[in-house]
């Protein structure tokens, strides 16, 4: 399968990456490498195989509907990039 | 000093014959002398070692210790560390100090372990050699021009170069079996759910499992016992009992049934390695074990199926780094779409972007049933592989890579070609399975490692087959040349 490089600009998009023009020939190529790899599950039969997501089908456990954390916003905030009194700061999204 | 097991540390320790300062000093001194020349070490943490160093040799004295007090070790840079840099080797945490501790830290704090530091590995866990390090490749102490695999290369190679005696890692498609292949160690991934993903920086949710390094199968015992628990903060934690792993190394090989996939010793595996493998089999049946051969025949389709299945998860796990609560911003983002694409852009290395490209390709509307359930479907394939080979074998025995340690950009043009190296592991990642590998000969002076699997919770059998062949073998008792520089030998003061 390979890739032009108009699905690798919509595919950059999806991903919330830029993909510079001068980097953008060398992505298509290698992710076309890999998709070709991939490719070769196509051959495989697998009618009526349920799929798999967990090595041991395990499946969610659940805990009681009761608050067990504590409030460590400042720890919790003292990684990020800008604040203001408890909310992170971000270029403005509504006009 | 640098030279002794874990067992012998421990004993020295009682004994009073060093104390944990001494030891912990010892290997610091080792770190900053030699460690320059590996690059092993993304961050160093002398005061804090030195520290805990001294907490636990009041703990000695009080006979209050259990078998890791007062031991030093490494943490993969992987794993969240209250108040430390923790940057998966990647620019996107680059100055990200980690505000809680990791399930697996908490243990071995518990436990009383000294963390030496944080070592170096592939960006977000993805590679095979460590090359892809934001923080600069690591070299492989049995040949400085080599990788020391990945992605795990920092644990791997200061194990190897004895710049710590244990280290933890983690592995998704082979970063903790490789590396030790490739560094003359000995390393084992748990099974799947065995030990805690709570603050262990999410690569592939459904394979990510993390795991001991060591000199040794009894070393490797020891950390995964204190690794090892079940956590409610990790839904994908399984609650089995925790066994004395330490309790059965010894147990003789007596008719064990070791399985030997013909898939893994096809053409396209070198024959030197091949000969090196078999000549370790020949060993097990020398040790009262009954070697059967047995096919795994959808194996062949496990590379391809990861590429479609980690990528995807890792294309999820990775999209919370979008600048906004931690991690790189970029400067002056125009708006909120453009500081997402920017501080992405330059937060992640080439082959973390591909990797993402590809999850989001195989989940996208259209191709999602094509690829990303087709993969899952053969998963399962691969899974009853094995569910079908243990109804006639205690154990899987091969080569855990199709080659010794190689040089430096030899397999960074194609990427195919780097995730090649991981054939023979990543199977076992897809089944959720057990798998150690451990040093089993060495071709022109370099490492060849011997992969054992075994079934679910299965460890104790894996790591007792692995001690058994290290009693009578010593290919792990090697160490590379640059393992026996001193401070006088690097200039510095005696």
């Amino acid at each position: 399968m390979s890739l032009e490089r108009t699905d690798i600009e919509k595919l950059a998009l999806l991903a919330r990456i830029n993909i510079s023009d001068s980097e953008s020939q060398q992505v298509t190529e290698r992710i076309g490498a890999v998709l070709n790899l991939v490719d070769q599950l196509q051959a495989q039969d697998t009618e009526g195989v349920e799929p798999m997501a967990h090595p041991m089908d395990a499946t969610q456990i659940l805990r009681a509907d009761e608050v067990t954390e504590s409030n460590d916003r400042e720890n919790l905030m003292s990684n990020a990039p800008a604040t203001e009194e408890g909310l992170f700061l971000v270029p403005k999204v509504i006009e | 000093m640098h030279n002794l097991s874990v067992a012998q540390i421990s004993q020295g320790l009682s004994k009073g014959e060093f104390s944990s300062v001494e030891i912990t000093q010892h290997f610091l001194d080792r770190i900053h002398q030699l460690d320059s020349s590996i690059n092993a070490y993304i961050t160093k943490l002398d005061e804090s070692a030195l520290a805990a160093a001294q907490q636990a040799d009041k703990q000695i004295a009080a006979g209050q210790a259990n078998p890791l007090t007062g031991i030093p070790f490494a943490h993969k840079d992987i794993f969240c560390a209250q108040g430390v840099k923790t940057t998966c080797g990647s620019r996107m945490l680059e100055n990200f100090i980690s505000p809680y501790d990791a399930t697996v830290v908490a243990n071995l704090k518990q436990a009383g372990t000294i963390c030496l530091g944080k070592t170096n590995m592939d960006e977000f866990a993805m590679g095979s050699s460590t090359e892809t390090s934001y923080f600069g490749k690591t070299m492989n102490p049995w040949d400085l021009e080599t990788v020391p695999g990945g992605s795990s290369g920092g644990s791997a190679a200061a194990v190897a170069a004895r710049l710590a005696p244990i280290a933890t890692a983690t592995d998704t498609g082979g970063s903790i079996r490789q590396p030790a292949s490739l560094c003359g160690i000995t390393g084992l991934k748990p099974t799947y759910g065995r030990v805690s993903r709570w603050g262990m920086i999410a690569f592939a949710s459904s394979m990510d499992q993390a795991g001991p390094m060591g000199k040794s199968a009894e070393d490797c015992a020891l950390l995964l016992q204190a690794m090892a628990s079940f956590d409610s903060k990790d839904s994908t934690s399984i609650d089995h009992l925790v066994p004395d792993y330490s309790a059965n190394l010894n147990a003789p090989l007596e008719g064990l049934r070791v399985g030997v996939p013909k898939e893994f010793f096809e053409q396209g595996l070198d024959p030197q390695i091949a000969a090196q493998v078999h000549n370790a089999l020949a060993e097990y049946e020398k040790l009262g074990a009954t070697l059967i051969d047995i096919e795994l025949p959808n194996s062949k389709l496990a590379v391809p199926t990861y590429y479609v299945l980690a990528p995807a998860e890792a294309s999820a796990n990775l999209s919370r780094f979008d600048g906004v609560r931690y991690g790189h911003r970029c400067e002056n983002p125009s708006d909120l779409m453009d500081m997402y694409c920017r501080s992405r852009e330059e937060g992640f290395g080439e082959e973390v972007k591909r990797r993402i490209m590809i999850g989001t390709y195989v989940l996208s509307a259209g191709y999602y049933d094509a690829y990303f359930r087709k993969a899952q479907q053969v998963r399962r394939l691969i899974k009853n592989d094995f569910d079908r080979a243990f109804e006639k074998v205690d154990i899987i025995a091969g080569p855990t890579c199709p080659s010794t340690a190689f040089k430096f950009g030899a397999k960074t043009d194609n990427p195919v070609e780097m995730y090649l190296e991981d054939i023979y592991t990543i199977s076992v990642n897809l089944a959720g399975l057990p798998g150690m590998s451990l040093p089993c000969g060495q071709i022109d002076g370099m490492p060849v490692g011997l992969q054992l699997i075994g079934k679910h919770f299965d460890e104790s059998l894996i790591l007792n087959a692995a001690y058994m062949f290290q009693q009578a073998t010593d290919w792990h008792t090697l160490a590379p040349a640059f393992a026996d520089n001193t401070s006088e030998a690097n200039g510095g003061a005696s």
